[in-house]
């Protein structure tokens, strides 16, 4: 922060729920002191400014952006890159914008089956026309634009430059106060950081951990848990061990396996790797086919399990679809 | 340390070997590609890297030109890695700054096209400076070793190995399988080519071995597990009971005598069956201990848990029977180990063509030689099973050797004991001697003498291979009845039939049985054909992958006596070598774990076969043992939080080697 | 699919105890096999991360092969049998992301087994020449172009604001 009083603050909601948003008020009375740090100079969930206002701002005057959501349209990313140049210290805030999150699960398929489904397909659509939205429509008093709809969700880094990340879906009130102190305080890590725990959920749950060494996996509906042993280790597909802490283990704690919100951990890039790699490891067999059963029985969507929430930023970032159905290559 | 990218000053060398390399790649071409890559400070090729003048230049480079980071494009890292290294440190560069792309036997010697070759060896080169970028100077590690070594196998490999190893002034333990040391060799009549008598030479070794201060002998023993790695293995050995104490007995064998069974009935394993024994018995008369042993399995006090125990009575005072002995695991920590567990006769009994087990008179090689042995069962009579001379002996060269449906190698030994066999009847028994085989190899010092005496001697020859070996017609199956050998007698080009009333089988050398439960205690491989695999069939004969374990004698390859105990000189020098050296060099490649990352969620902890990883409980993280890690890299790769790493293979090394190789495809 | 113009590009990770000697082997005994693979040499399979490999497909690779030491003779006791279980995990996931499982491949191959090794090479290539590009970046190219989509907006939010007062 420079000498100025108040610096200036702006918030967006691009590909995401708005959990992000309402994370930022779940920091309570303490928004009252962000009011009196910042000006809030846009942020169009909560405060009256438009897009003309923000384009009309010089380049690197907004001090911060918190910037929510993956990039799905070409409005999205028209936004991201205006804030970008708009903004000194941009924000990927939330698990959205981070890597993807639930939006980017959508890569495992493209737009055509995102229509597919969500115009024509779901139990409660009535489209009997088969009316899709379109980018141009032409009505009588002239052409009326809607944004392009990508193929593959992108996270905000795979489009703009990113200073920092804040983890988690939502972030934690208390993580995100804490990354408004760093700011405030100026002592913020280097650019480019996770600003967040760097081990796993492991580290804050109180479950007791022997040896890893799984026979059958099973889903959070087949078995009552066991309320002190590790999650994992009773056969519950526990994202914990490769997940960022921050969020106080709060799912395990009460018998719900880690999903893994938080993202990968510091240094690790693909987080459905790192599970892949944890939970093959220690399957209780020698041969092929018993592992590959006690996989295929326990694991019935691989995808979906260990990419919940980073599916966008892993290495491959998309699933390779079958031309023009835009479904998922099923066997 | 090098803290950032503009620092880095690569050097990249590109070795021709000769042709071997620069006859297939073009390595003008290759040294301008490496000029152009990121951080690469200088490129050069040269004739020979590996040669003085190669490391030389690039130790002069390193000073000269302050290179941190060095690339050495040419023959496999199992080679010439530690060649480089040693030069780099020489330098005054840290050993581990220095990256092998293996561009002669992965792309030179396996690439027929040459613009391929080159494109290869580009992308492997691209690889290893993308790499080398990323590598960190590394301390050595070291270990004490167990100043001790285990023979494994008392046979005259296991034997010589272990007097060496003794009289050197290194604490030794014997371990062999069976109630006497002595292996096959103890087996023998004579040996070849110089027809000295096997026990004559055998057993001042075999009681050396018993008197040596230094040597532990543990007999009818074998060994349960093996942990540890080079310089501290630490070793379970199970040991049978005797039921006799081999301290109290005194080796009078009175105990035989006084056996309860007056008449020998068991079949002796010593003597190829063809021999008979009590309960209670000892497998030779120069056993080593001279020690009987009891059969669990036909002794009456033991299987019935009541006998009058004549034994007992006849041991006396000295009272050395125990038959409440349990078998019990003891276990040894030694620095080295020496395998020299030899190797069994090939059973021709899966050959129908030759009527072994079907026909009495059909004999192996190795039943041959007890019968020829004075210490055997016929007292060293050359007789059929009916107790008669045998007057013409048919000997059947290459019996499961050198054939496509059996083994394909040469054992290496028939040709020179079957002539030995061929002189030792003709000696004997004045019998009239076919040789029948495929061709003679006699290469080894006195061989070719030996074959020539032979011929002189009237043995008869017959180059081809045995068809098929058959009663004569109308005799029968019976012990009496004469055999008739074809063969197809290719020098005279024509089928012969021969009548015989005897055949012995020249069996192939095989490996044992158990071989390969063997080599998976020791942690080691095997060739093909199943006999335990040497590091380099040429440079590292003694030596096997597992650092440590150390070959002797026929469980490496079919071998004679003479090379036998060479190599097992050679394997006890290297032990020895181990031992003197004190303390020997940890892997480098280390895995570790980043404390503040691990959330000790224990999944690494049952992955490691070294229980190299332990949790630290009160700290909530993973540690690894520095001295057990091995070095696998398994656990980095299951590590869910990425807190574990490895040294030398860490995953921005490995990723970067990655984009290397992909950029450049 | 069996264009001939078609040069697979494949990334093999050998374990250095058993398959990167094997592959060595075979450079002694002048077994000639495909140049289409690049090799990367491990200490042990066991450190072939699932993520070196979603890495090289991203990365452009239209195959990857894994070899280790034969289940039971791992040089490290038994750490091929984790290779084997990310195998099998990693061929699921890789069936659900649309990239056939036969693209990766898992080979045994001994010390002593330099012509298989270049054998398995071989039929791993003609296989994956069998199966096409994969081409990831092909992949990640979207439908719709982007670029042009993104310059329409652009351009109709810089007309909006001449508007503005």
């Amino acid at each position: 922060m420079s000498g100025e009083p108040k610096g200036k603050l702006a918030l967006y909601w691009a590909a995401s729920c708005g959990g992000c948003e309402i994370a930022v008020l779940a920091i309570n009375e303490k928004i009252l002191d962000v009011d009196a740090l910042f000006d809030i100079v846009f942020w169009p969930v909560a405060v009256d400014a438009k897009v003309h206002d923000v384009e009309k701002m010089a380049d690197g005057s907004i001090d911060v952006c918190l910037f929510n959501g993956g990039i799905r349209t070409s409005e999205q990313e028209y936004m991201a890159r205006l804030l970008r140049k708009k903004s000194k210290v941009l924000v990927a805030f939330g698990s959205c914008a981070h890597e993807g999150c639930i939006p980017g699960l959508a890569n495992a398929t493209n737009r055509r089956g995102v229509f597919q489904t969500a115009y024509h397909e779901t139990p409660s659509t009535e489209n009997p026309e088969g009316v899709e939205p379109q980018p141009k429509t032409q009505v009588a008093e002239g052409t009326l634009h809607l944004p392009v709809f990508y193929d593959t969700v992108r996270t905000l880094d795979q489009t703009v430059s990113v200073d920092y990340y804040l983890p988690g879906c939502p972030p934690e009130a208390d993580r995100i106060w804490d990354a408004i102190t760093a700011i405030v305080g100026n002592t913020l890590p280097p650019p480019g950081s996770v600003i967040g725990a760097e081990t796993t959920v492991c580290e804050e749950c109180p479950r007791k951990r022997n040896e890893k060494k799984v026979k059958k996996f099973y889903r959070t509906w087949e078995i009552i848990p066991d309320e002190e042993t590790c999650l994992l280790e009773q056969g519950l597909l526990c994202c914990g061990i490769a997940t960022r802490a921050g969020c106080g283990a709060r799912c395990p704690q009460v018998g719900s396996p880690c999903i893994g919100c938080y993202g990968p951990n510091e240094g690790a890039h693909d987080h459905g790797a790192r599970m892949m790699a944890a939970l093959s490891s220690m399957i209780d067999s020698t041969d092929p086919e018993e592992i590959d059963r006690i996989i295929r029985d326990g694991i019935p969507d691989p995808v979906g399990t260990f990419y919940r929430f980073g599916l966008a930023a892993s290495h491959l970032r998309r699933a390779k679809t079958a031309d023009g159905n835009g479904s998922l290559a099923k066997k | 340390m090098i803290t950032s990218d503009e620092e880095l000053r690569i050097g990249v060398y590109v070795c021709h070997c000769g042709s071997n390399i620069a006859g297939a790649i073009d390595v003008e071409a290759l040294t301008k590609f490496a000029e152009q890559l990121p951080h690469v400070a200088l490129a050069r090729h040269y004739k020979y890297m590996c040669a003085d003048p190669g490391q030389e230049l690039v130790k002069r480079d390193i000073v000269e030109f302050g290179l941190n980071r060095i690339v050495v494009a040419a023959c496999s890292p199992n080679l010439h890695e530690p060649t480089f290294r040693r030069a780099a440190e020489d330098a005054g560069l840290n050993r581990f700054l220095v990256q092998i792309a293996n561009i002669r036997e992965q792309v030179a010697w396996v690439t027929e096209d040459k613009q391929e070759a080159l494109e290869k060896a580009e992308a492997h080169l691209a690889a290893a400076v993308r790499r080398v970028a990323q590598h960190e100077p590394l301390q050595r590690q070291f270990v004490r070793i167990v100043p001790r070594a285990m023979v494994v196998g008392g046979g005259i490999a296991g034997i010589q190995a272990a007097l060496t190893l003794a009289d050197a002034g290194r604490e030794v333990i014997l371990v062999e399988r069976e109630p006497s040391i002595g292996g096959h060799m103890a087996m023998f009549d004579k040996t070849f080519p110089t027809l000295d008598c096997a026990a004559c030479i055998l057993t001042p070794k075999m009681t050396a071995v018993k008197l040596h201060s230094n040597i532990k002998m543990l007999t009818y023993s074998t060994v349960e597990s093996v942990e540890g790695s080079v310089g501290n293995f630490r070793v379970k050995v199970r040991r049978k009971p005797r039921y006799i104490d081999e301290n109290l007995c005194v080796g009078c064998m009175q105990c035989i005598d006084g056996c309860v069974f007056t008449k020998a009935k068991f079949p002796n394993a010593f003597d190829q069956g063809l021999g008979l024994r009590k309960p209670v018995w000892i497998p030779f008369p120069q056993a080593v201990p001279p020690v009987p042993v009891v059969d669990p399995e036909v002794c009456l006090q033991i299987t019935r848990g009541k006998c009058k125990q004549g034994c007992v009575e006849a041991c006396g005072e000295r009272n050395a029977f125990r038959f409440d002995q349990q078998e019990k695991i003891e276990e040894y920590e030694v620095g080295a180990i020496i395998v020299a567990t030899g190797f069994q006769a090939f059973d021709p009994s899966v050959i129908p063509y030759y009527g072994y087990g079907k026909y009495p008179n059909v004999y192996t090689s190795l039943e041959v030689e007890r019968l020829l042995n004075a210490g055997g069962p016929t007292g060293g009579k050359l007789v059929l099973r009916d107790g008669s001379t045998p007057k013409r002996v048919g000997i059947v060269h290459c019996v499961g050797s050198r054939d496509a449906n059996y083994h394909v190698y040469c054992s290496r030994v028939c040709c020179m004991y079957a002539l030995k066999l061929a002189h030792l009847v003709r000696e004997k028994t004045d019998a009239e001697v076919y040789n029948c085989y495929i061709d003679i190899r006699a290469p080894g010092k006195g061989f070719e003498e030996f074959y020539n005496r032979v011929q002189n001697e009237g043995v008869r020859f017959i180059r081809g291979k045995v068809a098929d070996v058959t009663p004569v017609a109308g005799q029968g199956t019976t012990a009496e009845g004469g055999l008739v050998m074809q063969v197809d007698d290719t020098l005279l080009g024509k089928i012969r039939q021969i009548n015989v009333d005897m055949v012995i089988l020249a069996v192939a050398l095989e490996p044992r049985a158990d071989a390969n439960e063997v080599r998976r205690e020791f942690g080691i491989s095997c060739s093909a054909e199943g006999f335990f695999l040497e590091k380099h069939p040429k440079l590292a004969p003694v030596n096997t992958a597992n650092d440590g374990v150390l070959l002797a004698g026929a469980c490496q390859a079919a071998k004679d006596i003479p090379d036998t105990v060479a190599q097992a000189d050679a394997a006890a020098a290297k032990a020895l070598m181990l031992i003197d050296a004190g303390q020997i060099e940890l892997e480098p490649n280390t895995a570790w774990v980043d404390e503040k990352m691990c959330s000790g969620c224990k999944t690494c902890i049952a992955l490691c076969p070294y229980q190299a990883i332990r949790a630290d409980e009160e700290r909530k993280i993973a540690v690894i043992d520095q001295a057990l890690c091995k070095g696998c890299g398994t656990c980095v790769a299951a590590c869910p939080s990425g807190a574990a790493k490895q040294h030398l293979f860490a995953d921005q090394q490995v990723n970067e080697e990655l984009e290397g190789l992909m950029n450049y495809v | 699919m069996s264009d001939e113009t078609f040069k697979p590009k494949i990334v093999a990770f050998l374990c250095n105890w058993c398959s990167y000697t094997a592959s060595d082997l075979a450079g002694t005994a002048r077994i000639k096999y495909s140049p289409r693979v690049r090799i990367i040499r491990v200490m042990c399979s066991g450190r072939v991360d699932p993520s070196f490999v979603l890495k090289a497909f991203a990365l452009g690779a239209d195959g990857v092969l894994v070899a280790g030491c034969h289940p039971g003779d791992c040089h490290y006791i038994e750490q091929n049998y984790k290779t084997m279980r990310r195998d099998v995990m990693l061929r699921y996931f890789l069936e659900q992301m649309g990239i056939e499982p036969g693209r990766l491949r898992l080979v045994w191959a001994s010390a002593a087994e330099g012509q298989y090794l270049a054998e398995s090479i071989n039929t791993f290539v003609a296989d994956v020449r069998t199966l096409g590009p994969l081409n990831w970046s092909d992949v990640l190219h979207d439908g719709v172009r982007r670029e042009e989509a993104f310059e329409e907006i652009a351009a109709e939010h810089a007309e909006a604001m001449e508007v503005q007062p």
